[in-house]
């Protein structure tokens, strides 16, 4: 069954309350390396994504994305303003007109996040940053899908594929961002960034799955 | 948390509330979306000039908006960058045509969102420049990380920049002009103690009784080193040398470049100080410190100056750019030449700097 503007706007919702539960733990994983705000920020940006919802409930999925991120570019502020608001902008244009997902519309969308936010923030994989965790999360629901797993099933195997990515940030030294400003001191944490997007991708998984 | 506050959440929109109680003659507030610009403002036939960042730095942007100035401040959220729309409207607000020039502090989040503003004004037909300000010696290589942090030479630069505005400099000039005394100026700081930032409630790192943090940045974001406290002469030495002994630091930063009608990667060369320079020293607080201690690094930041053959021709001591409550200092060394001596010198006339008017 394909994912419908109903699912995108239940799963929008339900990524604010997962941020919300985490608001706390964000911020402290940002206070080791960086300056104590990502789960502040966070939060903040997708309570205002919540008050946006209701003026697209009848549009399509891009136009829905697009507003998302729109609203987290407005109220987020640091990095993670213009990086989500780019990945959700960039997403919301990969399935512009849609009202129905189909998995390969969501590979898309996610293909298109990722994109925009390398773009934005000129991160490499190994930096220990969103690019981290949203990089292999990609590649793996890609993979999935050529192998003939349904939607769930891909974004579940690109949910334990963003997992492991976060946890690999661990052992890295940052190269971008605040975080890297510590040097070799940033080396046995996990990045915050990371952390939202494994979040954020689990979100959809899960969104899959209840719709399965 | 000890806090003169009501709630964290409020802390922002309240400050923004007083500074335009305060000072009506010099500010206007603009709020949702927030900026503190000039109350006589556009004026007519000057460039723009502004600036913004997370608050919690205070005086440091807000408190520049005036005359010989800025013309706009973009508050964001405590040590968090303010967002695109912020910068956008400020830049339609204070436009009188002549462009808008942003200057920028090199963190990630700032640079992104003074980015997307820009192209944003652009397509609304305002002239934009982005010049970064990047002088913290703190940060060694920029080939790892994100690049020096903008630190004291900000304020430096706000006012000398302001002044060349408010003389008539076209956009083109007052951009070369920030460039310029962003490569001459150089900063390092230090803390005492951490911050707390109002929402988190909590300091952003620890700090024994016995221990210093050495090479921190403006956000309560811990330093590059902690060591055992020293006395104030020999923390003003490892600061003053750290600056005086710096090298020629070179890195690439983005420009937009009009003719081409697209961001460029332009490369930056700072040269190093040398005996024989004219400087202007800053001594400036994290926020918690007080002028008595100020003024003991000031006296032995005098003397190391007069040590390297570096002539003092102006100087700055006080509380400009800070981290909350933090107790610490950072001292900023900025190479002058006449031009800029004179654009020190000229009137200004804001809430956290005024004189000659």
């Amino acid at each position: 069954m394909p994912i419908t503007t109903a699912d995108v706007l239940a799963c929008l919702r339900k990524m604010a309350d997962v941020i919300h539960e985490n608001k706390e733990y964000l911020t402290e994983l940002d206070s080791a390396i960086g300056d104590a705000d990502h789960g502040i920020n966070m939060d903040r940006g997708f309570q205002s994504v919540l008050k946006k919802l209701p003026s697209v409930e009848d549009k399509d999925a891009g136009t829905i994305l697009k507003t998302a991120g729109m609203a987290l570019v407005s109220s987020v502020g640091g990095a993670g303003g213009p990086l989500y608001g780019t990945a959700f902008m960039q997403a919301g244009m990969a399935v512009a007109g849609k009202y129905e997902l189909e998995a390969e519309d969501i590979l898309a969308a996610l293909e298109a996040a990722l994109k925009g936010v390398v773009m934005r923030g000129k991160a490499n994989l190994g930096d220990k940053t969103m690019v981290d965790a949203i990089t292999p999360a990609v590649a793996a629901m890609r993979e999935a899908l050529r192998n003939g797993a349904g939607t769930a099933e891909a974004l579940e195997q690109a949910t334990a594929a963003a997992e492991k990515g976060m946890k690999d940030t661990i052992p890295m030294l940052a190269k971008k961002g605040r975080a890297s400003y510590l040097g070799e001191r940033s080396i046995g944490h996990q990045d915050p960034g990371a952390t939202s997007s494994y979040l954020l991708i689990r979100t959809i998984a899960e969104i899959a799955r209840e719709k399965e | 948390m000890k806090k003169l506050i009501n709630k964290p959440e409020d802390v922002v929109k309240e400050e923004l509330e007083g500074v335009a109680l305060a000072y009506p003659d010099l500010v206007k507030v603009h709020f949702d979306p927030d900026f503190v610009y000039r109350a006589d403002a556009p004026v007519k036939g000057k460039v723009a000039v502004i600036s913004g960042g997370g608050s919690g730095h205070e005086p440091m942007h807000g408190g520049f908006v005036g005359v010989g100035m800025l013309d706009a401040a973009c508050p964001g959220q405590v040590f968090t960058s303010p967002t695109p729309d912020q910068m956008l409207e400020a830049a339609k607000t204070v436009n009188s045509g002549a462009g808008v020039l942003y200057i920028v502090k090199n963190y990630t989040g700032d640079v992104m969102n003074f980015e997307m503003a820009a192209d944003l004004a652009r397509t609304e037909g305002i002239r934009v420049l982005n010049i970064l300000i990047d002088d913290d010696v703190a940060v060694q290589d920029s080939l790892y990380t994100a690049g020096r942090r903008g630190v004291g030479t900000t304020v430096l630069a706000e006012k000398i920049v302001g002044a060349a505005a408010e003389k008539g400099y076209d956009l083109k000039k007052v951009a070369d002009l920030c460039r310029k005394v962003n490569i001459n100026g150089r900063s390092m700081g230090m803390a005492l103690t951490p911050c707390t930032v109002p929402m988190a409630g909590k300091p952003t790192f620890e700090l024994a009784e016995d221990e210093m943090e050495i090479g921190i940045g403006i956000h309560g974001e811990p330093g590059r080193k902690r060591m055992k406290l020293k006395t104030a002469d020999e923390i003003t030495e490892m600061l003053a040398l750290s600056i005086i002994e710096d090298s020629t630091y070179t890195r690439t930063v983005r420009e937009w470049d009009e003719d081409k009608g697209e961001w460029v990667d332009v490369t930056l060369v700072d040269p190093p100080f040398k005996a024989g320079d004219q400087v202007l020293a800053f001594v400036n607080s994290m926020g918690g410190t007080p002028d008595i201690e100020l003024a003991i690094i000031y006296r032995k930041l005098h003397e190391i100056c007069e040590k390297k053959g570096l002539k003092i021709v102006r100087n700055l001591v006080g509380r400009y750019i800070t981290s909350l409550e933090m107790q610490g200092c950072s001292i900023t060394l900025l190479k002058m030449d006449d031009e800029m001596i004179e654009l020190w010198d000229a009137p200004v006339k804001t809430p956290g700097l005024r004189w000659g008017i």
